[in-house]
């Protein structure tokens, strides 16, 4: 077992199956958070029932936070053993048929970037200002209030598009990849999981997007 | 029949005295090159000048010169085996050229394998993985009859595709992390796939990676360098089918009893 996630290829395991709870989670925070397209009240009452049951809120959290660290400390991991296998460069890099995907070449820089993203956007939102509103009788906090505060911010919302097109490029490499480095990838499969993996990206890239352009386009203050 | 026009060309050649010493690019020009002369065809009658001059000619790797033994092979200007797909470097011909180009010549760069002359390296990293694994264990005597073990179309079809790689080193030249899993799963896919290999899968995939690991190669990352590359077009399903040969083996794997005593 030890052995087993010692290795390359268990390691692999490790960072396929880590990052398939975020990529369940991207998805799953996208499609709820564009409630913020329909309407204020829609938006708290759905933070609020979130933060409600504390056990499903901590329980997701510490798997999420397990899965985070298991992915960048596999991903710190490999790449230094691969920064070892190539000890020294060539003078000119492949091109034509023979080049990789693009993506591919960069995974560490974008998970890097997507690190900082995640740290910050917790900063902001999470552990950001504090409203409060009454919807139903009920008082909770005006998380609307905040995201349409922050997302007024020319900048932040620039940051916000850039770290999106980011994970664009790394969700469609890992949601491919891991049904190689799951070993369920087999020859019929290979070009419509390269698409699946795209479709779902784009999705889930889309979706968030069309919450700060929104808000910072459309919505008033 | 009129003569086919031949190329001159600029060879930017990486020369190295030693695994112990620092390489420098040199140029050389190669001219009146004919088209139907082979890449190496081109380079030998480069080293023929050098000779006759009294330098050290370039030294690489080479043996059957048809594409099936696996010894050569360089990166040309970046590719590993030149820009042709499916291709050794033996049997890539100068009409992939143009006149006047400029071309790169490097050996394979791995700290797994270390450069012992100028364009040619040292891939007994490769022996060693198979030396772990990569065979079956079966007594000499009279060679069976090849048709008395029934095999599925499917199976030996996907087996003979694992089966045709060369051991070039193609796969760990193109990949930013100079990993061997392209090559380490062609070999376990291959006996995996067929029942001889059956007996001893289990073993072969836990010490095949294991030594994989320990020659310095790197992790896959699913770029697809490798098999771009792949004289032999070896699919990155053989990545799978290693990955998913070795978590069976390590959960899986039966523990050895004392001789058999215990029934």
């Amino acid at each position: 077992m030890l052995e087993f996630l010692k290795s390359t290829v268990g390691r692999k395991y490790l960072m396929g199956l880590t990052g398939l709870v975020w990529m369940g989670f991207v998805l799953t925070h996208m499609a709820g958070n564009m409630l913020i397209l329909v309407s204020a009240k829609a938006y708290n009452q759905y933070g609020h029932a979130i933060v409600s049951n504390k056990i499903l809120l901590y329980g997701a959290e510490a798997v999420l936070l397990l899965a985070l660290i298991t992915h960048v400390y596999c991903a710190i991991t490999l790449t230094l053993k691969n920064r070892r296998g190539r000890d020294s460069r060539y003078a000119v890099t492949p091109n034509g048929e023979k080049a990789p995907s693009r993506a591919s070449q960069f995974m560490g820089i974008q998970g890097s970037l997507i690190l900082a993203f995640i740290i910050l956007h917790l900063i902001t939102f999470k552990y950001g200002n504090y409203y409060e509103t009454t919807v139903d009788g009920v008082v909770m906090r005006d998380l609307h209030r905040v995201i349409i505060e922050v997302f007024h911010i020319p900048v932040y919302v620039i940051w916000y598009v850039v770290c999106l097109i980011l994970l664009l490029f790394h969700l469609s490499h890992g949601a491919h990849s891991v049904f190689q480095s799951f070993g369920i990838l087999e020859r019929k499969m290979q070009k419509g999981l390269k698409k699946i993996a795209w479709v779902y990206a784009v999705i889930v890239v889309a979706g968030f997007l069309s919450q700060p352009l929104y808000v910072f386009l459309i919505h008033k203050k | 029949m009129e003569a086919k026009k031949t190329l001159n060309l600029t060879l930017k050649v990486w020369r190295q005295k030693n695994a112990q010493t620092e390489g420098a690019f040199e140029t050389y020009e190669a001219k009146d090159v004919s088209p139907d002369a082979s890449f190496l065809e081109m380079l030998d009658s480069v080293n023929e000048i050098l000779i006759k001059k009294g330098e050290l000619p370039i030294v690489f790797d080479h043996d059957c010169r048809e594409g099936i033994c696996g010894s050569c092979g360089f990166m040309i200007n970046g590719n590993a085996h030149g820009p042709q797909k499916s291709t050794t470097v033996c049997q890539l011909h100068m009409r992939q050229f143009e006149d006047g180009q400029e071309l790169v010549l490097e050996p394979w760069r791995a700290s797994a394998f270390p450069v012992i002359k100028d364009l040619m390296c040292d891939r007994s990293a490769f022996d060693r993985i198979i030396k772990a694994g990569g065979y079956i264990s079966v007594n000499t005597g009279g060679a069976r009859d090849a048709n008395s073990i029934p095999i599925s179309k499917v199976n030996a079809d996907e087996a003979f595709l694992s089966a045709t790689c060369i051991a070039c080193g193609a796969c760990v030249a193109s990949c930013k992390n100079a990993s061997a899993a392209l090559f380490t799963g062609a070999k376990i896919s291959h006996l995996a796939l067929l029942p001889q290999g059956q007996v001893e899968k289990d073993e072969r995939a836990l010490n095949m990676v294991s030594q994989m690991d320990a020659e310095g190669f790197g992790a896959c990352t699913t770029t697809g360098a490798c098999s771009a590359a792949c004289p032999k077009e070896i699919s990155l399903t053989n990545i799978a089918k290693m990955n998913r040969e070795y978590l069976r083996a390590s959960f899986a794997q039966k523990e050895e009893v004392a001789g058999g005593d215990l029934a």
